[in-house]
């Protein structure tokens, strides 16, 4: 029963993280919750799909908040132009950093970051031929998106499939972007938990196991899946993915936080 | 080479000695793991320690639990930038389950039901510094947060708290577990920010 996480593909060369400075270049409503931060990143190695990076900030008295954020799109340094990385980032009620970064940040601004983090919650081209399901809560659809851009973009012809939980069609981030990649190559599906596109026949609700078994890959086809939102919705579904019969070392999770 | 970013003050300001450069305290407790969280049964679950001869020491959750349970009140600090202070956990001290283990080597790796591993030097886990831990916070602990057993390495990022433990084997060298071959840490000293590598 005990399937290793796979482990196979660790000899491989990966990008030290480091430290970097970035300078705020766009700020962009995502969501009404959320905003997406343009950043150049001048000395940024590029990072591969689904990594993450942590974000300092600094104030006046030295006093310093540190948080991970998913990268949803970079473009490498290379002599004569700066790298640059997407971020997208929602707003936690109350939370110290997140309103911080979706209210006050403005372009000039200038932020630390470490990265690229994170080896093991990545999709790369050219790895399996498996189908891969993608399954996003919320914001946890940041390195989704990074994957799914990242198949599209090596014109990977593995199918990809992405079931993408929002509150209402206001919630939905990437959605233009999303949209572009929706294919041949890439399925994507909306569930809205509260209120639906109008005109539409799309049911609304939270997903129930029986809805969810419905959207995404069978179990049969053996797909490599990628969970990522807050801490109770990737319990849940991938509690669901292993009753379904997905091997444990199928399932690559990534946790944003918080209960629910 | 930090600045300060323009507009930044921070809310939480916890100025706390006990806390690590670059941690938060927090009340809640977040969850950090790489799959599904495996569901073990007590009733099924052993602990084993495997030495260099291949001889396996192995305890039944009674077993283990009849070593000695002990109150332990620690801080733990995770890589993802959040601690918690005085935190009240329940665990049999590893010195109970390594006292009749004879070994030559130096190095440990913990291994977790679902197949993870973290390495550990041998000294961090005696004299009173770890535990295999079955109860946090006044209940036995959760599937989510590593129960039925966790180890408690407290001195060190919680990561290395290998979650759902199942055993421990001796090695001649510092080999790296499952979360340092993705490039976390291969010690990881709160304290030094030994975050990653
Ligand atoms: C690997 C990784 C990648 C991440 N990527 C992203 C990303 O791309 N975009 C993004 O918006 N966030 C992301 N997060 C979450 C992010 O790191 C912060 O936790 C989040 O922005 C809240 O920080 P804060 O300082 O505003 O709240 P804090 O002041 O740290 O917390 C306030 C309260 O909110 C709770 N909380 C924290 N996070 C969440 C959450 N996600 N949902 C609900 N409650 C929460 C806390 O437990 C606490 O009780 C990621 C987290 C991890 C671990």
């Amino acid at each position: 029963m005990s399937t290793e996480p796979a482990a196979s593909t660790l000899a491989r060369p990966r990008t030290r993280p480091a430290w970097h400075v970035a300078t705020v270049a766009e700020t962009r409503r995502e969501t009404p919750t959320a905003v997406r931060l343009v950043l150049d990143v001048p000395t940024w190695p590029g990072s591969e799909a689904g990594a993450h990076l942590d974000l300092r900030l600094t104030a006046p008295d030295g006093y310093q908040a540190s948080r991970s954020y998913s990268v949803a799109a970079s473009t490498p340094a290379a002599p004569g132009s700066p790298g640059q990385v997407v971020l997208a980032v929602d707003e936690v009620p109350d939370g110290e950093v997140s309103p911080f970064l979706v209210r006050d940040v403005r372009p000039g601004d200038q932020l630390e970051l470490h990265g690229p983090l994170g080896a093991f919650f990545v999709w790369r081209p050219g790895q399996s031929t498996r189908p891969v399901q993608l399954v996003a809560g919320g914001s946890g659809v940041v390195p989704l998106y990074a994957m799914a851009a990242a198949h599209a973009a090596a014109a990977d012809e593995t199918p990809f499939r992405l079931l993408y939980s929002v509150r209402t069609p206001d919630d939905v981030w990437f959605a233009d972007e999303l949209a572009a990649l929706a294919g041949p190559t890439l399925a994507l599906d909306l569930v809205y938990t509260r209120r639906a596109p109008e005109g539409t026949a799309d049911v609304v609700g939270r997903l129930t196991r029986e809805s969810f078994a419905a959207r995404v890959l069978p179990a049969a086809e053996r797909p490599r899946v990628y969970v990522c939102g807050s801490t109770g919705f990737v319990e849940t579904v991938a509690g669901w993915l292993q009753e379904l019969g997905h091997a444990a070392g199928d399932i690559h999770t990534e946790r944003f936080g918080g209960l629910t | 080479m930090s600045f300060a970013t323009r507009g930044f003050s921070g809310r939480r300001r916890e100025r706390d000695d006990r806390l690590p450069p670059g941690q938060t305290l927090v009340q809640d407790w977040p969850v950090l793991s790489a799959g599904p969280t495996p569901q073990i049964d007590t009733g099924d679950w052993a602990l084993t320690v495997r030495d260099e001869t291949g001889t396996e020491h192995r305890w039944s959750w009674d077993e283990l639990l009849a070593l000695g349970v002990e109150d332990v009140t620690v801080d733990i600090h995770c890589v993802t930038h959040w601690s918690r202070l005085g935190m009240e956990w329940r665990g049999v001290s590893l010195d109970k389950v390594f006292e009749d283990v004879e070994s030559e080597h130096e190095f440990v790796m913990a291994h977790s039901y679902g197949g993870y591993t973290t390495n550990v030097p041998l000294e961090d886990l005696l004299d009173g510094k770890a535990w295999v831990a079955v109860e946090a916070d006044g209940a036995p602990l959760d599937p989510e947060h590593g129960g039925p057993a966790r180890l408690l390495v407290p001195h060190l990022y919680f990561w290395k708290s290998a979650k759902w433990l199942r055993g421990f084997t001796m090695m001649p060298d510092n080999e790296p577990g499952f979360w340092e071959q993705y490039g976390y840490h291969i010690y990881g000293d709160p304290w030094k920010e030994e975050r990653y590598w």
